[in-house]
């Protein structure tokens, strides 16, 4: 099949697919469409949106209620009585803070996905003006959230495709075939593209660890958030700052004695100039780790924002019809986002190569 | 009052937009320019231009992330 034809045939494709969903129109159920809105709630987008890239302590895939499919996922909290376990299923599915769960002599709720201890006596969790819970505590929430229970997924991926690889390098002489190929070309490009030309020759290798597996971390979270029912980690503001932290920790600890004295004292300009140029190159060091940290997760959570507001859109209009004009857009923008999910994972590499680049400089000395 | 906040942190948002377009317009416009004079370099000017992109689009995020702090708060 050539390729001109198979893109006449993609095109018939979207276009039967666009075309579709205006036929919808044609069909009388109006008495039925009535009572089906009086029995549910008000659609509520912001809470929609809010539940699809926010985290939860179960992993939520379709339904509603006590009909709905779910993983639930082990709480495990640190309270002033120890440690308590317990899995995410006795919540059944609450995040009002009705349904209390009791352990050791301890009452829990669950208020939008966060976990308070309830005092003694205390029925359901009361807020004062600051929403500052005048009743309850929150113990430390060390649960396995669908995020870090997503983190892991992708770690077990990743060790699966880098130890293949390892293992036909240690056996094997020539290039390998298939996906252990495309691997390598992967790590290739960081290390040539990225990694090199950042740091140089002679100190890349300590740092190439570090930049591989924050790119491929990076690109296999974005591409796995994309899926439906999966979930959304850098664009959760927690993990993207101990990335960030990591790149800050790796540039401080690695900067050299030129480069901090370039930093907080540099050479060449007067000396009145000197200290008001210490402090703001100093706030440059925790800015630019910081500029990395937001960029992530705000390009992440904006494209899911999107994608979801255009598809929430057939829900608020209560339209079939809009699917029409919706679907298209939201293809639309899925498909930037896989590129945009590959150019954020670059974009961070890069830029921490360069700021590691900047820390172990060598400077000639005049 | 409400509507008020919300609707200012939605213009303030596409004000955001405004400037990541002019911005990301700009350094396409400049890398065409690049690469009619030299075709041959086309491969780096390209890879500079999506670097500077993605540059531009994470300062014009800041806005967005700012004003999606005034809508949920």
């Amino acid at each position: 099949m050539t390729a001109r034809k198979s893109l006449v045939i993609s095109l018939y494709f979207a276009l039967a697919f666009a075309i579709f969903p205006l036929f919808t129109f044609a069909q009388e159920h109006e008495q039925e469409h009535k009572s089906l809105q009086e029995a549910e709630e008000e659609f509520n987008a912001t809470e929609m949106i809010m539940h699809h890239i926010g985290d939860a302590h179960e992993w939520h895939f379709f339904g509603e209620g006590d009909s709905s499919v779910t993983l639930p996922l082990p709480v495990i909290l640190f309270t002033d009585g120890g440690l308590v376990t317990f899995m995410s299923s006795e919540f059944h599915h609450d995040t009002e803070g009705h349904n209390v769960v009791e352990k050791g002599g301890m009452r829990f709720v669950n208020l939008h996905e966060d976990i308070y201890k309830l005092d003694a006596g205390a029925g359901a969790v009361e807020f004062d003006a600051e929403h500052h819970p005048l009743n309850a505590s929150k113990p430390w929430d060390f649960s396995i959230t669908k995020n870090v229970a997503a983190m892991f997924l992708t770690v077990i991926l990743m060790l699966l495709f880098f130890t293949s690889l390892a293992r036909h390098h240690k056996k094997n002489n020539h290039a390998p075939k298939g996906f252990n190929n495309a691997l390598e070309t992967l790590v290739l490009f960081v290390r040539d593209d990225i990694a090199i030309p950042q740091i140089g020759e002679k100190k890349y290798m300590k740092f190439m660890p570090f930049l591989l597996s924050i790119f491929f971390f990076i690109w296999i979270t974005n591409l796995m958030g994309l899926l439906p029912g999966a979930a959304n980690v850098t664009g959760n503001i927690a993990v993207t700052v101990s990335l960030g932290l990591f790149t800050m920790f790796i540039m401080i600890f690695n900067g050299n004695k030129d480069f901090y004295k370039h930093t907080f004292w540099m050479p060449g300009i007067p000396t009145w100039v000197k200290p008001i140029l210490a402090v703001v190159e100093g706030l440059g060091l925790l800015i630019k780790p910081a500029a990395l940290m937001i960029r992530l997760f705000a390009n992440i959570t904006a494209g899911h924002i999107i994608i979801l507001s255009l598809i929430g859109l057939i829900f608020i209009l209560e339209n079939a019809g809009i699917a029409g004009v919706s679907v298209p857009f939201a293809l639309f923008i899925t498909v930037l986002e896989l590129l945009v999910a590959f150019l954020q994972a670059f974009i961070f590499t890069i830029l921490s190569a360069l700021f590691i680049g900047m820390a172990v400089e060598e400077h000639e000395h005049h | 009052m409400e509507l008020l906040y919300v609707g200012l942190a939605a213009l303030g948002a596409g004000l955001a937009v405004l400037g990541a377009g002019v911005g990301v317009g700009k350094i396409g416009g400049s890398a065409m320019d690049a690469i009619a004079r030299q075709p041959e370099a086309s491969g780096k000017i390209q890879t500079a231009m999506i670097i500077a992109a993605a540059l531009v689009e994470g300062v014009a995020l800041f806005g967005v992330v700012a004003s999606l702090l005034g809508v949920l708060r």
